[in-house]
C-alpha cells in the first residue's frame, strides 16, 4: 500500500496539470484532450514521483528515459515537463503556435525533456527499446518508460518492438498502456477490437500487471511491483482509463479525441476539475 | 589509374569488411540486423562483436526505431537490409525517428538497382535513392566499387547525421586503387574533357568508363564525374559541367525519376542552360534475369551512353 500523503499530493498535482492541459489547449484551440486526461494520473505518477530525471540537466546520461509513443497527447507530457522546471509555465501558452518549442507533435530538437520525437503511431516503443538495450549493453542502471495507446497498438510495429524487448530480456523498459477503448473513428471494438491487452503483452513476453489507471494507490504499487520484480522480463502496465477523465462531457466521448473546448466548455471543464462531478 | 580492372567483388562484400572494421576500432559502431545478415555480409560483425550488433528478425520498421533509440544514447547503428525494404517498408520510420530529429543513424542496403538480378522486381531496388533523397537532413550515397564503397562507409561513419547507403548484391567491376580518397558530397572527376560530361553513380561506372575511352578513341573528349552523393549533390561540378560542355549524360541502375538523373535536371532548369539526357531505367520494373540483359534492356549500355554523348555534340 502505498503511502497516503504521497498519493495526496500526487492527486492534487494530477488535477493540477488536467487544468493546465484544458487550458493551454483551450489557448491554442487545437489540441488533443482526450487521451492526455486519460493519462494524466499515470504522467503525474511518473513524473512527480518515479522517474530519475534532472530538469537541470535535461541530457543527463544516467537519466530515466520516457517515450510518449501516443505522441498526439503531448499536452499532458508539456504540462509535466513545465511544471518540473524543464521550462517557464508560460510557455505552456504557446502550444502549437509558430516557432514554439512546443510543437503539435513532440520534437527533441526543440523542447527540453523530450527525449524523442514521436507524433506517428506505433513508432516511439522501438524508440524506447533500442534506449533500454543501450542502458544493459553500457552497463547503466537507467530505465525506460513509454507511455503507448490501445488505439495504437493496431500498429503491428508495436508487436516487432514487444518482441525485441523480451528477446534481449529488457527488464528495464516499462510500458504503460492506456486503456481508454477509444481511438480516432469510435471505440476501439467497432474499428479494430484490440482483445485481451494483458493476455497479448503476456504472450509476447512481457510480466503484466493490471490496474485502474486513475487509481493513484493502484499506480504507485504498480510502479513499485514493477521495481520489485525479478522476472528478468520487460514490464507493461495495462491501465484501464476513461479518455475524457475529469470532464463531464468529454468522458467516453469519441469527439474529444482531437477537439478544443469553447470559452464555455473551458470554463465548464475547469469547474469539472475543480469540483470533481 | 582510375580504369576498369580485371577483378570484381560485389560491394556489399566492401560493406561486410569495413563495418566490421570500424566495430572494432570504435565500441559505439552498432549494426542493427534484420535477419539478412548472411545477404549483407554483417555475419563476422555479429559474431566477432556480439555486445555491438542486434537482429530484430524481419521487422524493418522495429530496425529502424531501435537504431533511433540507440542513437540518442551515443551509438552510431547501422540498420542492415535490402534497398528495397530499406527505402520503402521503414521509410516512414526513417522520416520521423531518423531524419526530423537528425539522429546519427545508417541505412545500409545491400541489393541495390538490377543487381538482385535473378530475384525479379519485388528485391530490385530502383527507387530508393530518389525516396532518400526528398526526405531532409538525409546524405544519400553510393559507392561504384569495392574500394570507393569501402572509403564511403568509413567516411559515412564519421559524418554526423542520417545517412542511405547503397551496394551490390553482384560482383561489379573494381575501379579506383587502394589509395584513392573520397569526400561525402563531392564528385570526382575521373576523366577530363570539354565536349561532353558523363555524370554517374554507382556500379555502372565502368560502363561509363568504358564509353568515355571510346569516346576519347574516336577524338572526343569526355568528362566523367563519379556522383557518389547524390545528396548532398556536388552543384558545383554539375554546373562546371553543364556551363562547359556542350551536354551531359547522366547513367544510373535507378528509376530516371527521381535519382541522379533528375537531381542534375534540377541544376540545369534552375541555371537556364545546359542539355541533360538521363539514361536509367525508364520509370518501368526489373524482372529475373541476368544482370547484363536487364541493363540491356532497359537502354543502360556502353552503346547508349557513347550514342548520347555524341548526340550531345
Amino acid at each position: 500500500m502505498a503511502d497516503q500523503e504521497k498519493v495526496l499530493r500526487l492527486e492534487a498535482q494530477a488535477k493540477e496539470v488536467r487544468k493546465e492541459i484544458l487550458t493551454m489547449i483551450h489557448t491554442a484551440q487545437s489540441g488533443h484532450p482526450g487521451g492526455s486526461l486519460s493519462a494524466a494520473d499515470m504522467m503525474t505518477a511518473l513524473y512527480f514521483d518515479e522517474l530519475n530525471i534532472d530538469p537541470q540537466n535535461p541530457k543527463w546520461e544516467d537519466r530515466d528515459r520516457f517515450v510518449l509513443s501516443k505522441g498526439h497527447v503531448c499536452p499532458v507530457l508539456y504540462t509535466c515537463l513545465a511544471l518540473k522546471g524543464y521550462f517557464p509555465k508560460e510557455v505552456l501558452g504557446t502550444l502549437r503556435k509558430e516557432s514554439s518549442i512546443l510543437q503539435g507533435h513532440p520534437d527533441m530538437k526543440r523542447c527540453p525533456g523530450v527525449d524523442i520525437s514521436t507524433g506517428s503511431l506505433g513508432q516511439g516503443l522501438s524508440v524506447a527499446v533500442g534506449m533500454a538495450l543501450c542502458a544493459k549493453r553500457d552497463g547503466k542502471s537507467y530505465r525506460v518508460f513509454s507511455m503507448v495507446g490501445d488505439g495504437e497498438s493496431d500498429e503491428g510495429q508495436i508487436w516487432e518492438a514487444v518482441e525485441t524487448a523480451a528477446k534481449y530480456h529488457l527488464d528495464n523498459l516499462v510500458v504503460l498502456l492506456d486503456r481508454n477503448r477509444l481511438q480516432n473513428d469510435g471505440t476501439c471494438d467497432e474499428v479494430m477490437p484490440n482483445g485481451d491487452l494483458v493476455a497479448k503483452f503476456t504472450a509476447f513476453g512481457c510480466q503484466t500487471w493490471e490496474i485502474d489507471g486513475h487509481n493513484m494507490n493502484e499506480i504507485l504499487d504498480a510502479l513499485e511491483a514493477v521495481r520489485a520484480d525479478q522476472s528478468g522480463k520487460p514490464k507493461c502496465i495495462v491501465a484501464h482509463t476513461v479518455k475524457g477523465k475529469g470532464v463531464s462531457f468529454m468522458e467516453n466521448v469519441v469527439q474529444w479525441h482531437g477537439m478544443a473546448p469553447n470559452d464555455e466548455q473551458y470554463a465548464q471543464a475547469m469547474k469539472d476539475i475543480e469540483e470533481g462531478f | 589509374m582510375v580504369q576498369v580492372k580485371n577483378t570484381s567483388h560485389p560491394t556489399r562484400d566492401a560493406y561486410g569488411e569495413e563495418i566490421l572494421a570500424l566495430g572494432k576500432e570504435n565500441k559505439d559502431i552498432y549494426v542493427v540486423d534484420c535477419d539478412i545478415g548472411k545477404s549483407c555480409k554483417t555475419i563476422p560483425f555479429a559474431k566477432e562483436l556480439p555486445e555491438q550488433q542486434v537482429n530484430v528478425g524481419i521487422a524493418e520498421q522495429n530496425a529502424c526505431g531501435v537504431a533511433a533509440g540507440l542513437a540518442t544514447c551515443g551509438k552510431i547503428p547501422f540498420v542492415t537490409t535490402y534497398a528495397v525494404f530499406g527505402s520503402m517498408r521503414m521509410v516512414e520510420q526513417i522520416r520521423q525517428e531518423v531524419c526530423y530529429p537528425k539522429l546519427n543513424v545508417k541505412i545500409a542496403c545491400s541489393h541495390g538497382g538490377f543487381t538482385p538480378a535473378n530475384d525479379g522486381a519485388s528485391h530490385q531496388g530502383i527507387e530508393d535513392m530518389g525516396i532518400l533523397r526528398t526526405i531532409p537532413n538525409m546524405t544519400v550515397i553510393m559507392g561504384c566499387d569495392y574500394v570507393s564503397t569501402k572509403k564511403l562507409v568509413r567516411a559515412a561513419s564519421q559524418h554526423y547525421g542520417p545517412v542511405y547507403l547503397r551496394f551490390t548484391r553482384d560482383a561489379v567491376p573494381d575501379i579506383y586503387d587502394e589509395d584513392e580518397e573520397f569526400v561525402i558530397g563531392k564528385a570526382k572527376e575521373i576523366r577530363s574533357g570539354k565536349d561532353v560530361a558523363i555524370i554517374a553513380t554507382g556500379e555502372i561506372m565502368s560502363l561509363a568508363l568504358v564509353a568515355c575511352d571510346k569516346l576519347a578513341e574516336e577524338g572526343i573528349q569526355a568528362t566523367l564525374m563519379d556522383m557518389h552523393t547524390i545528396k548532398p549533390l556536388d552543384t558545383q561540378a554539375v554546373t562546371k559541367a553543364l556551363k562547359e560542355c556542350k551536354g551531359v549524360v547522366t547513367v544510373e541502375d535507378h528509376n530516371v525519376i527521381n535519382g541522379l538523373g533528375s537531381a542534375v535536371c534540377e541544376v540545369a532548369a534552375e541555371l537556364g542552360c545546359g542539355k541533360v539526357k538521363r539514361i536509367g531505367i525508364p520509370d518501368c520494373f526489373g524482372e529475373s534475369a541476368p544482370y547484363e540483359r536487364l541493363l540491356a534492356k532497359n537502354g543502360i549500355t556502353v552503346e547508349a551512353i557513347v550514342d548520347a554523348c555524341k548526340a550531345m555534340l
